[in-house]
């Protein structure tokens, strides 16, 4: 299976190409079974790869599988080749395993749309892509599954393209991942200027040679790739895409904006950590900017209308954490945290999807409530995913986080302040969760009336998946002491420990451990409790507080007005420049260019007009003219004279 | 003796190619002209190609310049013409013709004694031979061509009364 | 050859010119074609001077082909004049003019 890894790049290929070229012809349906099919069966490729990969020693598990020789021009060598080793197979199984059971998911959820064959079209396409970017040997290639999952992003995003609005938000994810995309490239020139190859083992392995640690050349690198990181994970500042993206179908939202694609930012960190650790500074900024958007991101949830908006959010938050987990160092507590987070997050999705569908596109939740007895599959779901995203004790959420706070401190790259942050933003995530939780499934029913009759129950293939999702929240994070404790640890090591050395933790931090653990629980407890009363008990009391800080209330409502700044800073003076530039500087130039082509030739054309008299004598004149020209001339070569 | 033979044949004929151009009347133009050819006959004979004089004076003269006459009775421009409305044509064809002559004579004078000749200068190498020798030529080496003509000639013939068929 | 070679050649030349002139200067269609006339003239004469020259027949063979080939023109184009002048007062070559342009 490990030799057959590419299939893991076949199936959603093959998916793609039903999907858009037959599938529309022989049966919408049959579309989607296929690209869940292909999907599924990319999860027992990988799954089988797992298998023997864990029977290998550990120096042997990192494997190169080159395919063709993709481009061989002059230095530049790029074999295609992919790479399967503990890192990349973790990512692999997360996209396809949550990836078939959303794709299971969408076949009901999507069932009534016109353009059920695109939609799983795309999805396989994204597939691919994202499988393309776990599984890529080099940067290059790595570059080709980015750019593909933001195409496909793109185009998901902008699936009910027909709502102009929708469009908008679409372009605005793909303009912001283009700047990721020009940081990436940027990072990846540099890489070749320094290294002069693009393969991950050839450039991690001369990395210390060739870069000092904390040179301006390692910084840069780093901070470049951070750009792309960034940009495709939305951390600040290059978030505001998220949200709007939420104008997609769920399914959407929850596989690419929760499990997937927004992951790539942490994988690309973790893969490329040899480089990060030769530049301090850099990984510093890292972690500093994954504190401040997941606290930033929360703040904003708190007090969002819009369940899919809260999710979103959320998603930011979450994210943040990872980098705050790779920024210190702890790559492994990152990923497991990925892990779990697909997991619950892709299930908060669904169960609000759950919900949306049975109110007909109903996503706002100041008209839901009391709808635990309508919908009690999607309470259920719902219930556990917060409870697992606000760090729940014995639940996936909680090992993960855990293990994130307790670096933010101990890390020697961590720092209390980090660990503060970090801490804070539990509690918030207990509050914003729970408050969604309360307001949308208890208390009194505040649902149209008109959408009230017509509830749309939802049916097994949207229940399937959200149950099984339920377990892997719940109990995902044992995986973790598989064979003992710190089990991702040790699964990941081999990849994290090759070219670089760990980053240890502070001395005598591990006492802190426990402690630190309780305090997360009660913080994340408290959380929750102070949503309960807020949205059970008392149920005006949210208005009253509100009422209380008008400001800050209005400062989250409007995500801190950062959208409204960028386009103060860059999009008036944009659309100035553009106006400049089509209007006179276009007419001027351009224009005149080519009417001044054309001109000239009218011009040259009436001169020569003139020679057209219609007069006899006139052309004889020529012709006698031209006579004494070719008699001179004769005489010339003659050599008269 | 023979220089004064030349020179009053050129200035006739010069003389009368100035008048052809000259002349108000057409008909007068045209009776010049053939005083013209005739000098052009007269020095044939005396470059010893008495066919091509007869020939000249037959055809040239007698059958072309008779069509000539033919044209310009029928034509009746007699009425005078009117001065160049557009561009002055003179000061060109004085221009040109000073250069073209300028240019003939540079070469002709310069070069002409330079002209070897492999030949020796000629002389009827067959006594009355002119006629004897184009025959030869035509009917021999020249044959394709001559057979060409006849047909160019017929085809004129064709094209002129085509032509000059009134448009029923 | 009563006179060096080099007078026919200018006679030739000055009546060639002559020739030429008369076609740029006249507007009268006749009298251009009979300046034309006389520009073959002035070719044929150079021609047998040539001949003479050089004892090559091949200059009185050209000079009675271009005198047959002048007979047929001279046919051609009369009747073209005549066609296109028939209809008109005034014979003037200027007159035709619309392919002007």
């Amino acid at each position: 299976m490990l030799s057959n890894a590419w299939l893991i790049l076949a199936f959603p290929a093959l998916g793609f190409l039903y999907c858009s070229l037959v599938g529309r012809l022989i049966s919408r349906r049959s579309c989607g079974v296929v690209a869940s099919g292909a999907v599924g069966l990319s999860f027992l490729v990988g799954l089988g790869a797992l298998v023997e990969m864990l029977r290998l020693p550990a120096a042997a598990q990192s494997v190169q599988l080159p395919l063709w020789n993709w481009i061989a021009a002059g230095k530049l060598s790029v074999p295609f080749s992919l790479l399967v080793d503990p890192l990349s197979i973790l990512m692999v199984l997360v996209v396809t395993g949550v990836g078939f059971l959303i794709h299971v998911y969408a076949t009901g959820y999507m069932q009534g749309d016109a353009d059920y064959a695109r939609f799983f079209a795309l999805m396989n396409i994204f597939v691919l892509a994202m499988l393309m970017l776990v599984l890529a040997g080099s940067f290059l290639l790595l570059m080709v599954g980015w750019g593909g999952v933001g195409f496909a992003s793109y185009a998901l995003i902008a699936f009910w393209f027909q709502k102009p609005a929708n469009a908008a938000a679409g372009t605005k994810a793909f303009v912001m991942n283009s700047i990721g995309d020009v940081g990436l490239l940027l990072a990846i020139f540099l890489i070749f200027i320094n290294f002069g190859r693009l393969d991950y083992s050839g450039v991690f392995s001369q990395a210390s040679q060739k870069l000092a640690v904390n040179s301006p050349m390692a910084t840069a690198v780093v901070l470049l790739l951070l750009i792309g990181a960034a940009a495709k994970s939305a951390q600040l500042p290059l978030h505001t895409w998220l949200p709007d993206a939420m104008a997609g179908p769920t399914p959407v939202s929850a596989l690419i904006h929760a499990a997937t694609m927004v992951t790539a930012g942490v994988y690309l960190i973790a893969r490329t950590h040899p480089l990060y650790q030769l530049s301090p500074t850099a990984m510093t900024i890292v972690a500093t900017i994954g504190a401040l958007s997941a606290l930033f991101a929360a703040t904003i949830g708190l007090v969002q209308p819009n369940i899919k908006r809260v999710l979103a959010y959320s998603t930011i938050s979450q994210l943040g954490y990872m980098f705050l987990a790779v920024g210190v160092g702890a790559f492994s507590a990152g990923m497991f945290h990925l892990v779990t987070h697909a997991f619950f997050k892709a299930l908060l999705f669904m169960a609000a999807g759950g919900v949306i569908h049975a109110l007909a596109g109903e996503e706002d939740l100041r008209k839901m409530g009391g709808l635990w007895r309508t919908v009690p599959s999607m309470y259920l779901g719902f219930l556990v995913g917060a409870l697992a995203l606000a760090g729940f004790p014995l639940l996936s959420g909680f090992f993960s986080k855990d293990e994130i706070i307790f670096a933010a401190f101990a890390s020697q790259r961590g720092s209390p302040v980090l660990g503060v942050m970090a801490l804070s933003v539990v509690g918030l995530t207990g509050f914003y969760v729970f408050r969604a939780f309360f307001l949308c499934f208890h208390g009194t029913s505040r649902v149209d009336e008109q959408v009230a009759h017509h509830i749309h129950k939802p049916g097994l293939s949207m229940v399937a998946p959200v149950g099984v999702l339920a377990v892997l929240a719940a109990l995902g994070g044992y995986i973790n002491f598989v064979g003992g404790t710190g089990a991702i640890d040790r699964f990941l090591s081999p990849v994290f420990e090759r070219y670089t050395d760990p980053v240890p933790v502070a001395v005598g931090a591990e006492a802190m451990q426990e402690p630190l653990m309780m305090v997360s629980v009660l913080v994340g407890l408290g959380g929750i409790f102070v949503a309960y009363l807020m949205y059970v008990r008392y149920p005006n009391a949210a208005a009253r507080v509100g009422g209380w800080y008008p400001g800050l209330y209005r400062l989250f409502l409007n995500k801190w007005y950062v959208d409204e700044l960028y386009g103060f800073l860059f999009l008036r003076p944009g659309r100035w420049l553009g106006e400049l530039l089509a209007g006179p500087v276009d007419g001027a130039i351009t224009d005149g260019i080519v009417r001044g082509a054309a001109r000239s030739v009218e011009w040259f054309a009436l001169g020569f007009k003139r020679v057209e008299t219609g007069f006899v004598r006139d052309y004889a004149l020529a012709i006698l003219l031209g006579a004494t020209v070719v008699l001179f001339y004769l005489m010339q070569i003659g050599g008269v004279r | 003796m023979e220089l004064v033979y030349f020179f009053s044949v050129a200035a006739v004929a010069v003389l009368s190619a100035i008048a052809v151009l000259v002349s108000r009347n057409t008909v007068h133009s045209a009776l010049f002209l053939v005083a013209n050819l005739f000098c052009i006959a007269l020095l044939y004979l005396s470059l010893t190609a008495e066919f091509l004089a007869l020939v000249q004076i037959t055809v040239y003269a007698g059958a072309i310049m008779v069509l000539f006459l033919f044209v310009i009775t029928m034509l009746n421009p007699s009425s005078e013409e009117t001065p160049d409305k557009i561009l002055n044509r003179l000061p060109w064809a004085v221009g040109l013709s000073i250069a073209f002559l300028v240019g003939l004579g540079l070469l002709f004078l310069t070069s002409a004694g330079k002209i070897t000749s492999s030949a020796q200068a000629m002389q009827p190498a067959a006594g009355n031979g002119n006629l004897e020798a184009i025959g030869t030529s035509l009917f021999t080496q020249y044959l394709l061509p001559f057979e060409l003509t006849s047909f160019l000639l017929f085809v004129a013939m064709l094209a002129a009364m085509v032509l000059a068929k009134r448009r029923a | 050859m009563i006179a060096p070679q080099s007078h026919y050649l200018i006679l030739s030349g000055i009546l060639f010119v002559l020739g030429m002139s008369g076609v740029l200067v006249r507007k009268n269609p006749l009298v251009m074609f009979m300046s034309i006339e006389l520009m073959l003239n002035a070719a044929n004469l150079a021609f047998v001077t040539f001949a003479y020259r050089f004892g090559a027949i091949e200059g009185q063979v050209v000079a009675f082909f271009v005198m047959t080939v002048a007979a047929a023109e001279v046919v051609v184009g009369l009747a073209i004049i005549s066609s296109i002048f028939r209809v008109r007062a005034n014979v003037d070559v200027d007159e035709v003019s619309s392919l002007k342009g």
